[in-house]
């Protein structure tokens, strides 16, 4: 990795001070994904932590231009930029577009799934949080197994997360992939992968919350490792149609395969306080069971 | 050398995008205003009119789409109807408070529940306080040239505005149209020239969180808050009516067709009773007027061309000498009455008109409204104030009310 971080772009793009969260992996990740696309972007934002971290008019900390719409719209906004740039022959401009999962899995999907559908020559990235952390940690269709939210605050959350991944996959869309912020130069190099990329990429970033997961805002870096450790949130691409593993889960596949116990991650963050032995079993089978289906394909 | 063409009201509309060359289009499909998107298309495929069709997954997309483009410089269009434009609702108060120039036809239907795919205007009407102007239009040709107008106002004035006009009552009609030729059309509608596209040559956020009170930027400017930005788009709204006047009026210098700024009138000269209403029923209140004045009432036309901006102003001196005023309407705001009604009372307050004002709802759904049924409707009211009755009234006009 010391090889590496060298050639990230130094210059910096969101400029010190800003409204975001002490410890907060959406600013660490956007801060990454801002050196890899650099200054020829347009950045896309629905009401979301993103919108807080922009500032307060007249004032913003980041130096990027960017467009903010409603909660639904974020993909069709963006999708509109890309034909607006496109009818005035501005092809050199990278469209991002950045929502969290409420605005990805939920109130967002079908003008993303239109978007994906159209190959639009945009980037869609979704920082997950896991939760409706703007409004105050409710639950969203991104919500964990057997984590505590403000809407289920006593009995934890009862259903699985939503698989948003295979459902973008299922859009045969040219380029797919996860990153964490807890790897900036995987982050920052399949960025400037999809930057070069024409169509519609589409890429999760698993995105720590202190004070929405429930954990010291030091441990950013380590709950994020450690989400990629236990196999929980694994590192690859899918590059038209072709998977491959990259960064730690690649590192991780090449040595053995073997996984941390999701119980270290789970057992670390007060949501997963209430949750039970059953619920961890369970969520244990599907991290198993999905890193398996991984192994294979990186295989095949 | 004139071109007439024999078409319906959606192709009037398309030859109009067609002639006013948009950057991008997007559109979603709903009756009646399928057939629109669908000549749009075509003109974009067969490549009559370059530019970016984006067919997209609903109604609140397309407009998203249209802010979107605006945004970053092109011109747009997009249209709908009836519940489409409900679902655009958000969005639609999105264009406006982004102060963008975006060009919609809402081609005027019913909204559910329960289902009606038929005519009237209480689509458009339910968007009345979303910040867009709105203009009827009373025939084909008439959608033709306000598409056209529209442009040229709301790229003046950076407010979005709303072509409506009645589904199948004019969109499935055939009428003779006259389609003006580019040249005369670039005359009227220079290429779009954004003054602030957003680009990474211009790196601002757009449309932040505002604070309730005026917030210094980095400067120490003391900049807007939400209220003054409120306030502009207002003040821009009230003073549009000069720019929407202004552009009928140059339209009418190079085209030789005049369809009213705010209003038209028909026959008011002398009128006792003056009939009114906003896009086709309008027209159909003419044919009343002619039959009215052949029994001996003196009865004339208003026709509300801008609902908004409401020309409060023009509607006092047009209906300073009326005696009676007989309101046809295909929209109410429940639990009270029409709006142009409502809107017609308020502007009368305290001017000195005093004549009563029967407000008759009809047309809902698609019900056919027939000259004859105005005929009658416009009896009734000369009777009543002939008989001394000075209420107000509100009557559904052929619906059995018991």
């Amino acid at each position: 990795m010391s090889e590496t971080i060298f050639k990230v772009n130094e210059k910096e793009y969101i400029l010190p001070g800003n409204r975001a969260c002490q410890g907060c992996g959406l600013s660490l990740a956007y801060r990454y994904i801002l050196k890899a696309l650099r200054e020829n972007t347009i950045v896309g934002i629905p009401p979301s932590c993103l919108c807080v971290l922009h500032g307060l008019y007249p004032t913003t900390s980041v130096t990027v231009p960017a467009l903010n719409t409603t909660f639904a719209g974020n993909a069709a906004s963006a999708a509109g930029m890309a034909a607006g740039l496109r009818a005035l022959n501005k092809t050199d401009i990278t469209v991002l577009a950045l929502s969290g999962d409420g605005g990805t899995y939920d109130i967002g999907i079908q003008s993303l799934s239109g978007a994906a559908e159209r190959n639009t020559d945009f980037i869609f990235a979704c920082y997950d949080n896991e939760a409706y952390m703007n409004t105050g940690t409710q639950r969203s269709g991104a919500t964990p197994l057997g984590a505590l939210t403000s809407t289920t605050p006593i009995l934890t959350k009862q259903d699985p997360k939503k698989d948003f991944l295979k459902i973008m996959e299922a859009h045969h869309i040219p380029y797919l992939a996860t990153v964490s912020p807890a790897y900036p130069i995987d982050l920052y190099d399949k960025f400037v992968k999809a930057k070069k990329i024409r169509g519609t990429r589409y890429i999760q970033i698993d995105t720590p919350c202190p004070p929405g997961w429930g954990y010291p805002t030091k441990d950013t870096v380590r709950i994020g490792q450690l989400a990629v450790e236990t196999g929980l949130f694994i590192l690859f691409e899918i590059e038209d149609g072709r998977f491959r593993f990259t960064g730690r889960s690649k590192t991780m596949a090449e040595r053995g395969g073997k996984l941390l116990p999701l119980v270290g991650y789970v057992e670390r963050q007060s949501r997963f306080r209430k949750m039970s032995m059953e619920q961890l079993g369970t969520l244990q089978a599907w991290v198993n069971g999905r890193w398996e289906e991984c192994l294979k394909r990186a295989e095949g | 050398m004139s071109d007439v063409r024999i078409i319906m009201g959606n192709e009037a509309a398309a030859l109009a995008v067609k002639l006013a060359r948009p950057g991008v289009i997007a559109a979603y499909p709903i009756t009646p205003q399928t057939k629109l998107a669908e000549i749009l298309s075509e003109y974009v495929e067969a490549g009559e009119l370059k530019a970016e069709y984006v067919r997209v997954e609903s109604e609140h997309s397309s407009l998203t789409v249209c802010i979107a483009a605006s945004t970053v410089g092109a011109r747009v269009f997009t249209a709908t109807s009836s519940n489409g434009l409900l679902y655009m609702h958000e969005q639609l108060h999105w264009a406006a408070g982004s102060r963008l120039p975006v060009v919609m036809c809402c081609v005027n239907r019913g909204v559910g529940a329960p289902w009606s795919i038929f005519n009237d205007q209480q689509d458009s009407f339910s968007q009345r306080d979303t910040g867009w102007i709105q203009i009827y239009c009373r025939d084909n040709q008439e959608i033709l040239d306000t598409v056209l107008q529209a442009y040229r106002i709301a790229e003046e004035v950076y407010l979005p505005v709303m072509v409506c006009y009645d589904g199948f009552v004019l969109s499935h009609t055939m009428m003779p149209v006259d389609v003006p030729d580019e040249e005369l059309v670039r005359k009227f509608l220079p290429p779009y020239r954004p003054p602030d596209p957003l680009s990474p040559d211009r790196p601002v956020t757009i449309n932040p969180v505002f604070f309730p009170s005026r917030r210094e930027n980095a400067e120490g400017v003391l900049c807007d808050g939400y209220m003054e930005m409120r306030w502009k788009m207002q003040n821009a709204l009230e003073r549009s009516g000069e720019t929407i006047r202004k552009a009928s009026d140059e339209w009418a210098k190079l085209s030789g067709r005049d369809h009213g700024g705010m209003l038209w009138e028909y026959r008011t000269a002398d009128a006792d009773l003056l009939l009114t209403g906003m896009g086709s029923i309008a027209t159909e209140a003419t044919l009343a007027a002619d039959a009215l004045r052949a029994e001996g009432i003196r009865a004339g036309v208003v026709g509300i061309r801008v609902f908004r901006p409401f020309p409060g102003k023009e509607a006092v001196r047009a209906f300073a000498k009326a005696r009676a005023v007989a309101v046809f309407e295909k929209c109410i705001s429940y639990g009270y009455e029409g709006g142009v009604s409502s809107d017609l009372k308020a502007a009368f307050y305290g001017t000195g008109i005093t004549a009563p004002i029967h407000d008759y709802i009809a047309g809902l759904g698609g019900r056919d409204v027939k000259t004859r049924e105005l005929v009658e409707a416009g009896r009734a009211t000369v009777a009543a104030v002939e008989a001394g009755d000075r209420e107000n009234k509100l009557i559904w006009l052929n619906c059995r009310t018991e």
